[in-house]
């Protein structure tokens, strides 16, 4: 059967099914009586027309590219990674540990150990299990909800517990060393006359996520590696008969994967709270889903769906301070960019499909 | 502890057990057709919203149990569209099935309510009392039958009775009846389900339905038995842990029955005690939280009794290629 032309798989599907999400939004946001055309020009207004509101998109946005490339990279072997919540969490640990207990003399040494730290922890919290899935055969999206929960309960115990300073309430650890603060957007781009990015959490670690973009696309399409988990995504048995062991290929993606979803800790955590607190993620792991879904798995793709999120973030939360729609007007746009995107696929291809094939027969 | 202690633990034990068992019957039915369902957790929370709000404005629970399952229905149906008719990938749709149930119930209560999230407490025929059953106060005085028969046994809501009949129910259907060879044949085996003329997309749409109706009793029982009205997130992971007792069952209705009674003992536990002391060694509450997916993840490893899953699950059914 004739398919339709790749910009139309890569662009024209995914556009609908934004167009659609959008849709639906907007007959949400009438329905709790607002008006949808006001609301998106205040989120515009908010979240790009200033700088420091590029600050909280870029800082949302940072996040959301490292747990959608996780996502994206895991399903390139056809693995759906659902534990990007749970690999960031442990990865929050590693950058609390490594900033607390190693005496760093500059933040940009601190920014390395600290990567160091958080893909290292999160690459740890898929191993297991990865071996399952690869070895055992155990379901890797049931065990990785599962590891999510474990996560929580070990985080929640390690903050209460162990990392807690004397006398403090709330769980948290004590603030990081000065050295290792990160440089904000405000830091490097701000004038004396001209103040940018005025008091956004956007920071150096921007510019590490879209090194992490170009590595995963180098990753992917340009090594034997990345050759070897999408062999193993299109056809298990084929790859197992050119050669290609699926137990090392899939434990090596799901590490990759815990990695780069560990590594948006090193955003929220050293970047902008400055200590590890219980709930530093806020279901970013999981908005990792619908930016891989949206990017189409290409780091491309992936970045640009992660600035729509940020987006998405930082217009929400000018909605919920400005108007009566609550922020989680943005869990349900979510939703439906997931289920128009991810699960009604076929929805918008088997008509585009069928347009598409009458064209050409008409041209033949 | 005494007896009495030892009772109020299982007490509770039985009414948080409730909403899991009542849900992991649902993902029962829905994965032994062949579709998994992750959505467990946004369908209860969305029937929790509906039956809570429903309830307080009309002051009827009965009303707000028939909304509640209306809702879960309706994300059923959304299931349904995505993973048999568009034959999508069916964790996905349940993964946005629990964003979009997240997401509406706080909307719609900020809409309807305005107070932050939750729905107005539920108080007397907006909530399912406890009920007392024939001679509990009779037998009170009789030493360890009457507390126990009185304690345990009596004095829960109507639900609660409800979701431990549907065990047995689930087993006959499921077992006993030609829907459930059908349905389990389904999950197993679609195309020769298929080739024996039965239709494969609707014996699935009525798993998911039945699923749906489930899940509905479920998170009515949640915001109108267990609690009195709704609050943000209020399924707080239920819908998960019912998904592991699920596994931890083998998709099978007694094995569900035990396993949701464990799970709920957990819970009941965790609840009580804040820390547990055996021999020395403290058990910290976040281990017993975490317990039960530990457990599961154990029973998937196949190191203790493996379990497998219906062998057609997750999988889209292809008539002709």
């Amino acid at each position: 059967m004739d398919r339709m032309p790749g910009w139309a798989d890569a662009i024209l599907v995914p556009l609908i099914s934004l167009l659609l999400a959008a849709f639906l939004s907007a007959l949400v946001i009438i329905g709790i009586g607002e008006s949808p055309v006001a609301a998106f020009k205040l989120m515009v207004d908010g979240a790009l027309m200033r700088s420091a509101g590029w600050g909280y998109t870029l800082y949302y946005a940072t996040n959301f590219i490292f747990t959608g490339l996780a996502v994206a990279v895991a399903f390139h072997a056809r693995m759906f990674n659902i534990g990007g919540e749970g690999q960031a969490m442990i990865g929050g640990l590693g950058v609390a540990l490594v900033c607390l207990y190693i005496p760093w003399p500059h933040w940009s040494l601190a920014l390395l150990g600290s990567a160091v730290g958080a893909s290292l922890f999160g690459a740890a919290w898929a191993l297991i299990p990865a071996y399952l899935q690869a070895k055992r055969g155990s379901h890797i999206v049931i065990t990785t909800i599962m590891f999510n929960f474990i996560a929580a309960a070990l985080l929640n115990y390690v903050l209460v517990n162990v990392l807690r300073p004397v006398g403090a309430m709330d769980p948290a650890t004590a603030k990081f060393p000065d050295a290792t603060h990160l440089p904000t957007f405000q830091d490097m781009f701000s004038t004396a006359a001209d103040p940018m990015f005025r008091g956004a959490p956007a920071n150096v670690t921007f510019f590490l996520a879209v090194i992490a973009c170009v590595l995963v696309w180098l990753l992917i399409w340009r090594t034997r590696l990345g050759y070897e988990i999408r062999a193993l995504g299109h056809s298990e048995p084929a790859a197992r008969y050119a050669g290609i062991s699926p137990v090392r290929t899939v434990v090596i993606a799901m590490l990759i994967s815990g990695g780069l979803a560990g590594l948006m800790s090193v955003n929220t955590t050293q970047g902008e709270a400055e200590r590890l607190i219980l709930n530093s993620i806020e279901g970013a792991g999981f908005i990792g889903i619908a930016v891989a879904l949206m990017g189409r798995n290409h780091p491309l793709g992936v970045f640009l769906a992660a600035i729509l999120f940020g987006f998405l973030y930082q217009g929400g939360a000018e909605l919920a301070l400005w108007t009566t729609i609550p922020r989680e007007l943005i869990v349900v746009i979510q939703a439906l960019v997931i289920l128009f995107t991810g699960a009604l696929d076929n929805m918008v291809r088997m008509p585009l499909e069928r347009i598409f094939l009458s064209f050409r027969r008409r041209k033949s | 502890m005494d007896l009495m202690t030892v009772l109020q633990v299982l007490d509770s034990t039985v009414r948080l057990a409730t909403p899991l068992l009542l849900a992991c019957l649902a993902g029962l039915f829905s994965e032994r057709a062949g579709i998994f369902d992750i959505g467990l957790e946004g369908k209860m929370l969305a029937a929790a919203f509906f039956s809570a709000a429903v309830a307080s404005l009309t002051g009827s629970v009965w009303l707000g149990l028939s909304a509640g399952i209306g809702a879960s229905l309706v994300l059923s149906g959304i299931h349904g569209l995505a993973s048999i008719t568009f034959r999508g990938n069916q964790l996905i749709s349940g993964v946005a099935i629990n964003f979009l149930a997240a997401g509406m119930t706080v909307l719609i209560a900020e809409d309807w309510f305005s107070q932050g999230g939750r729905t107005p407490s539920l108080f007397g025929g907006g909530r399912f009392e406890g009920i007392t059953l024939p001679f509990a106060e009779a037998l009170r005085g009789v030493p360890v039958i009457g507390p126990i028969y009185y304690e345990l046994i009596s004095g829960h809501s109507i639900l609660v009775y409800v979701g431990f009949l549907t065990v047995p129910l689930t087993w006959w259907i499921l077992f006993r009846t030609r829907f459930g060879l059908r349905l389990r044949a389904v999950g197993e085996n679609p195309a020769a389900v298929d080739t024996a003329g039965v239709s494969v997309v609707g014996l699935r749409f009525a798993a998911v339905a039945i699923c749906g109706v489930l899940c509905g009793i479920a998170g009515a029982y949640l915001a109108t038995g267990l609690q009195a009205g709704f609050v943000k997130d209020m399924t707080a992971g239920r819908g998960f842990i019912a998904l592991a007792a699920l596994i931890f069952a083998k998709w099978r209705p007694w094995y569900a029955l035990y396993s949701c009674l464990l799970f709920g003992l957990l819970q009941a536990v965790a609840l009580r005690y804040q820390s547990i002391e055996v021999g020395g060694l403290v058990i910290p509450v976040q281990f017993m939280d975490a317990l039960p997916y530990i457990l599961t993840v154990v029973i998937l490893a196949g190191f203790v009794g493996k379990a497998i899953p219906p062998r057609a699950g997750g999988e889209p059914y292809v008539k002709e290629r």
